[in-house]
Order: C-alpha cells, then sequence, then structure tokens
C-alpha cells in the first residue's frame, strides 16, 4: 500500500471529491497560490482555477458565513481557517448560525459545509498554540473531527464533504508531515466511530489526535513492564462513540484518557463521566486524565515543553491505575 | 501591486525636512535608527536561520514608515497599540536593541512578557505600548477604547494603532473605526499597507482603490502618504497628532511600503511575488533613498554613514551577546501572571 504524508491525504481528500462533485469547493486564506498556510492545498489552484479555489481577505467571520450561505445556496464549500485560534473569530458564525440552521428552520435549510482547520503549538505563543475542540463539540448540531493517521484523515474529510452536517475538521499541525498506508482505492471513515488502534487486555487509553502516537509509544514501553494497553482512537468527538470506549473498559477494567488540551471542562472529563454513567461497575481504579498544564501557552522553549504532555505523562498515569497489578 | 503605489525614486528637494519642523539633527538620528533596526532584523533574520529564534518576522522595508511615525509621537506620554511589523516603531519610541534581542529569544529579561507571548507581539508599560494578541486587527476597537478613555478623562493623549492593509478586511477593524468616527475619538488609524496580506495581494483583499478611501465611511480625513520617506510620513502623523489633540477627531493614514523579507521566517514568498517587484522595491529601499537625501541636503557623507553602520552592528553585537547571556524564564514562574489574585 502507498505511503503518504497526513498533509498529502488530505490534499488527495479534496482532490478526490472536487472531481467527483463539482459543487465542492475551497475558500480561505492563502490558500491559492500559496497553498495553504499548512501546504495542504497546494497545486490545487493551478489544477482547478480560481472559481473552485478562492482566496479571501483576512476575514474569519466573512469566510465562514459566506461558506455558510454558499451551503445553503447548494453548493459545497471547504473553507479553511488558518488557525483554530482565529476560529474564535468566527465563533459566532459557527456556534450562532452553521451549527443551528438546520434545526432553526425546521429542517428548510441544510448548510453542510465544511471548516477546516489547524490546532497545535511548537513555540506559536499563547494565541496561537490553542486547540479549543471542546468549544465546538459542545454545540449541538457540529459534528467534529480530529484523526490521528493520514488513512484516517483522507477517510474522514471525504466523509465530511459528503456529511449532510456541518464538519469542523481539525488538523493537528505537527502531524501533517508524518507517513502512513492509504490505499489507492476509493474509501470513506465514518464520522462518529472511533477505532481501536492498539488491541490490549489490561488499561484503556483514550486518546485522539497527536495524543495516539504518544499513547502508542507509552504502550510499547509499557508491554516490556507487562502492561498490555488497548489504545482508543476517538477520531471524531462529536457524535462521540462512546460505545467503543466502554465496550473496552469492561475488558479492561482500567482508564487513563489522555488529551492535548485542558483537562477542566474538556474532553477527557466528557468521557469520564460517560464511562461513570455507563461502566462504573468495570473500573478497577479511578479513571485518570492526563492533559495539559492549565496556562496560557508560553512561547519560550523550555517552559513550552514543561506544558505539553508527553510520553512520560501517560506512562506514569498508566502504572497508577495499574499499580496493584504490576 | 497597486498600479500607483511606488511614488517616486528620491525624496526632493534637499532640505525639505526643515519644513515638516524637523530639526537637522532629528533627520539624522531618524536615519541612524532605520539603520539600527535594519541591523536587528538581519541579525534576528540569520538568528532564525540558525534555530536560534524560532519565529520572526522583520519590519524590513517598513522603517521610513515607522520611523517617520515614531517621530511624531510623544513617547510614554501618548498611546502606541503596534502590530507584529513594527520592531523600528517600537525601537524608536524607546524598546532597547537588548529588549528586543530579549523578546525574539524568549529570554526572562523579554520586556513584553518575560518568554510568554510570541516574538513581535510588542508592549512595554513605561512607554504606554499595548500588547496585541496574534488575530490580525484586533487591537483596533482597543485603541478606540483607550482613546475613549482619554477623551472622557480630558487629556490629550493621542491613541496611534499600527497594522497592514491586510487588517483592514477584518470585522474588529471597521467596528474599531466606525466607533472612533461616531465618537470622533483622538486616534490616528496607521495602516502599513505593502500590498500583501501573507501571499493574496491587495486587489483580492480590499474592494476599494486603497486603504485611504475607506476613511470616508467613518467621517474621518484619509491620506495616502509615501512610506518609503520618513519626512512624508512624519509629516502626516504630525498632523493627524494635531488634529486629534484639536478636536478634530480622528484620521486613517495609509503609509505604501513594502517587505523586503517574506512574511515570516516560516514562509517563501517566491510563490507569489514576483522577483522583479521585489527587485523594483529594493531599489526604493528607504534607508538608501534617505541616506541620498541626507547627503544631498549636506548632513551625512560616507565618512558618517560608515561611522552610524559600525555603531548599529556594535550595538546588535551587544544586544545579542547579552540576550543569549539571559537566562531563560524559570519554570516556577510558569504560572505567574495566569491571574492577579
Amino acid at each position: 500500500m502507498p505511503e503518504l504524508t497526513f498533509r498529502e491525504a488530505l490534499r488527495q481528500a479534496l482532490r478526490e471529491e472536487m472531481l467527483r462533485d463539482e459543487r465542492v469547493f475551497l475558500m480561505g486564506e492563502d490558500i491559492g497560490a500559496y497553498g495553504g498556510s499548512y501546504a495542504v492545498t497546494r497545486g490545487l489552484l493551478e489544477e482547478f482555477g480560481e472559481k473552485r479555489v478562492k482566496d479571501t481577505p483576512i476575514a474569519e467571520a466573512a469566510i465562514v458565513g459566506l461558506a455558510t450561505g454558499a451551503a445553503m445556496g447548494g453548493l459545497k464549500p471547504v473553507a479553511e481557517l488558518m488557525t483554530i485560534n482565529f476560529s474564535l473569530l468566527a465563533a459566532d458564525q459557527i456556534i450562532n448560525h452553521l451549527a443551528k440552521i438546520y434545526y432553526m428552520f425546521g429542517g428548510q435549510f441544510t448548510a453542510p459545509a465544511v471548516i477546516r482547520t489547524a490546532a497545535g503549538w511548537g513555540q506559536l505563543g499563547a494565541t496561537h498554540s490553542q486547540f479549543l475542540e471542546v468549544i465546538y463539540s459542545h454545540v449541538p448540531g457540529l459534528k467534529v473531527v480530529m484523526p490521528s493517521t493520514p488513512y484516517d484523515a483522507k477517510g474522514l474529510l471525504k466523509a465530511a464533504i459528503r456529511d449532510p452536517d456541518p464538519v469542523l475538521f481539525i488538523e493537528h499541525t505537527l502531524l501533517y508531515g508524518i507517513r502512513g498506508e492509504v490505499p489507492d482505492e476509493e474509501y470513506l471513515v465514518p464520522i462518529g466511530l472511533a477505532d481501536v488502534k492498539r488491541p490490549g487486555r489490561d488499561v484503556t487509553i483514550v486518546a485522539y489526535a497527536r495524543m495516539v502516537h504518544v499513547a502508542m509509544n507509552a504502550a510499547r514501553e509499557l508491554e516490556a513492564e507487562g502492561v498490555d494497553c488497548e489504545i482508543v482512537d476517538l477520531r471524531t468527538l462529536r457524535p462521540l462513540d462512546i460505545e467503543t470506549v466502554v465496550e473496552s473498559v469492561k475488558k479492561t477494567n482500567h482508564v487513563v484518557i489522555v488529551e492535548e488540551d485542558w483537562k477542566s471542562f474538556g474532553v477527557g472529563a466528557e468521557v469520564a463521566a460517560r464511562i461513570a454513567e455507563q461502566a462504573f461497575d468495570y473500573l478497577d481504579a479511578p479513571v485518570v486524565r492526563v492533559g495539559m498544564l492549565e496556562v496560557p501557552m508560553p512561547y519560550n522553549r523550555n517552559l513550552e515543553r514543561h506544558v505539553v504532555p508527553d510520553e512520560a505523562d501517560v506512562l506514569a498515569a498508566v502504572r497508577s491505575v495499574v499499580g496493584s497489578r504490576v | 501591486m497597486l498600479k500607483d503605489q511606488i511614488l517616486t525614486e528620491t525624496y526632493t528637494p534637499p532640505g525639505r525636512h526643515r519644513e515638516a519642523g524637523l530639526t537637522d539633527e532629528q533627520v539624522v538620528d531618524m536615519y541612524r535608527k532605520m539603520v539600527l533596526a535594519r541591523a536587528i532584523d538581519e541579525r534576528v533574520w540569520t538568528l532564525g536561520r540558525l534555530g536560534k529564534v524560532h519565529f520572526v518576522l522583520t519590519s524590513a522595508g517598513h522603517e521610513a514608515a515607522q520611523v517617520g511615525a515614531a517621530f511624531a509621537l510623544r513617547p510614554g506620554y501618548d498611546w502606541i497599540l503596534p502590530y507584529y511589523r513594527d520592531m523600528a516603531l517600537v525601537l524608536t519610541l524607546g524598546l532597547s536593541p537588548y529588549e528586543i534581542m530579549a523578546n525574539f529569544l524568549g529570554r526572562r529579561d523579554d520586556p513584553c512578557s518575560r518568554g510568554r507571548q510570541m516574538p513581535v507581539h510588542w508592549s512595554a508599560r513605561r512607554l504606554n505600548i499595548v500588547s496585541g494578541s496574534s488575530p490580525v486587527g484586533t487591537q483596533v476597537p482597543h485603541a478606540a477604547g483607550i482613546a475613549l478613555a482619554c477623551k472622557l478623562r480630558r487629556e490629550d493623549r493621542v491613541t496611534f494603532v499600527s497594522f497592514g492593509e491586510g487588517a483592514t478586511s477584518t470585522g474588529d477593524w471597521h467596528e474599531g473605526l466606525n466607533f472612533a468616527g461616531i465618537h470622533q475619538l483622538p486616534v490616528i488609524f496607521f495602516c502599513e499597507n505593502n500590498g500583501y496580506a501573507i501571499s493574496v495581494p491587495f486587489r483580492k483583499q480590499v474592494a476599494c482603490d486603497s486603504v485611504a478611501d475607506r476613511a470616508a465611511a467613518y467621517r474621518m480625513v484619509g491620506v495616502v502618504v509615501d512610506g518609503m520617506d520618513p519626512i512624508a510620513t512624519y509629516a502626516a502623523v504630525k498632523a493627524a497628532a494635531e488634529r486629534a489633540r484639536g478636536g478634530g477627531g480622528p484620521t486613517l493614514i495609509e503609509a505604501r511600503c513594502y517587505r523586503f523579507t517574506p512574511h515570516s521566517s516560516a514562509d517563501d514568498d517566491r510563490t507569489y511575488r514576483p522577483r522583479e517587484e521585489v527587485e523594483a522595491w529594493r531599489r526604493r529601499d528607504p534607508i538608501v533613498l534617505f541616506k541620498n537625501y541626507l547627503m544631498a541636503s549636506g548632513l551625512l557623507n560616507e565618512d558618517l554613514d560608515r561611522e552610524i553602520q559600525a555603531w548599529a552592528r556594535a550595538e546588535v553585537d551587544e544586544a545579542t551577546d547579552r540576550a543569549e547571556a539571559c537566562p531563560y524564564p524559570d519554570i516556577s514562574e510558569l504560572y505567574t501572571h495566569v491571574y492577579g489574585s
């Protein structure tokens, strides 16, 4: 099977959907000649022209507002917001409009726009290094996707473009360069399904996006200690596939949730609450969460490294929940 | 590129700064600041290539616009809300080369945030320079708010807020100008129009022919100046400051200039800017043009110029060495300033 980078897999998904459906078009800042801030759309202007690859002014609210309008008007816009941090400038359009068009107007209109955006860190300071997926995952009417591998990225983006509902598609900036197998033949990854990335029997590690890779590295180390980790990649945050998590917990009886975000009121809190509601009797130890320290992200390299969760944090968390066993 | 954006080849006639109210000493000092700013930019760009500075944005090409503007303001008295390209501005207003280097290197002595915020998000309480966040144009409503406070407190401080032309497409920008226009607030809106919002050219960002045209919608004066000429910029900002202090309300100034580097250390401008265009603007390097002007005015010769260049290099060397020796902020300070109590 050919190997592609995460970025190439996304570009392939966009290209295939643009070839398949002429209603699909792209809009965003610097996506044309420049090829996108993270080079995802490189080459698409040359192939599809300015009608379908539109550079926009710096106007996030307008980008999402226009995408919402174009979607209501019968097109399939894929709008790019340079980073999720700047999505806050469009939060009104996303939360008050895009998410609610279908419901508020009694199903008369749909707004099946895809909003692609990037989240990550790497000495980019407090207002370039947030995740914020939690804010959007809170909102009924939106679907929120955050893939970890090139395979999932491509399949989920194609599914998002075909989805009848608005989808916020969040790409981790530190994953763009990773490589993974992506088949030549057409496939979709359904939105709303988690994926067991590593089967195991002792402890369930729930993660998503880059933290899946951090968890996989930790799992290899833990294997040498005789701890067999099962890694559940959520892939979609809303709708959340809690069934896959609960099935895993029933098997392992131990849970660590890893998120690359502040823990307060976060994805880990939500998953832990649902485990408490649905699988409390299966737990042999309290659920433990791993996340970022609760400060705005500092620019300085040493401070930043200290803030972001890493393998050592996952190892410590897993050892703490299975401590009675090893 | 705007069709009329390249305005003149040289600043003529010699001695014209005196008509603008600038002394001979002041214009030579302007030149020193421009040379120093360029030397800092060149050093920081190198440090970026060496991996010592993670993210670099320069003011190169904008020096005349920024230094000219700074000379028309009162450091530590007027309020300044700069944007990320304004290193030459904040240098002229009083941040030292050492402080600027400490900012780029994320060190403990970074005056803006002690290593918390990204480089080039300038701020200094002692100079009334107010920090902004990374989303573009968001400082504009803040400026209107500060000016409102000054007006209500009957202070004669002027608020100066700067931004690129890309910011003039944002909602915050229009909302800020509208409010300032309604209340005729003492603000100077200073646009450094270099023709590109990262890669997107002016004609795909702005629906009218000039940023200054947008002033008409907000009941304020809009002027276009040659941002490669510090005297022209000085005169425009000085007139705007006098208008603001005299109760004449806000002014929108569009200083047309060009950036000599890519948007940041993270992009390659060859994909979106024709080399001939870059070269044409390079021939209007404000530092070279201003040097020629000062020589024609009898205020500079090659010896003095060499002296100034050597002084700038020495300043940058010293600032770099000191900043590199300055420790990182300690991890024990990580939570300092998350909350005030």
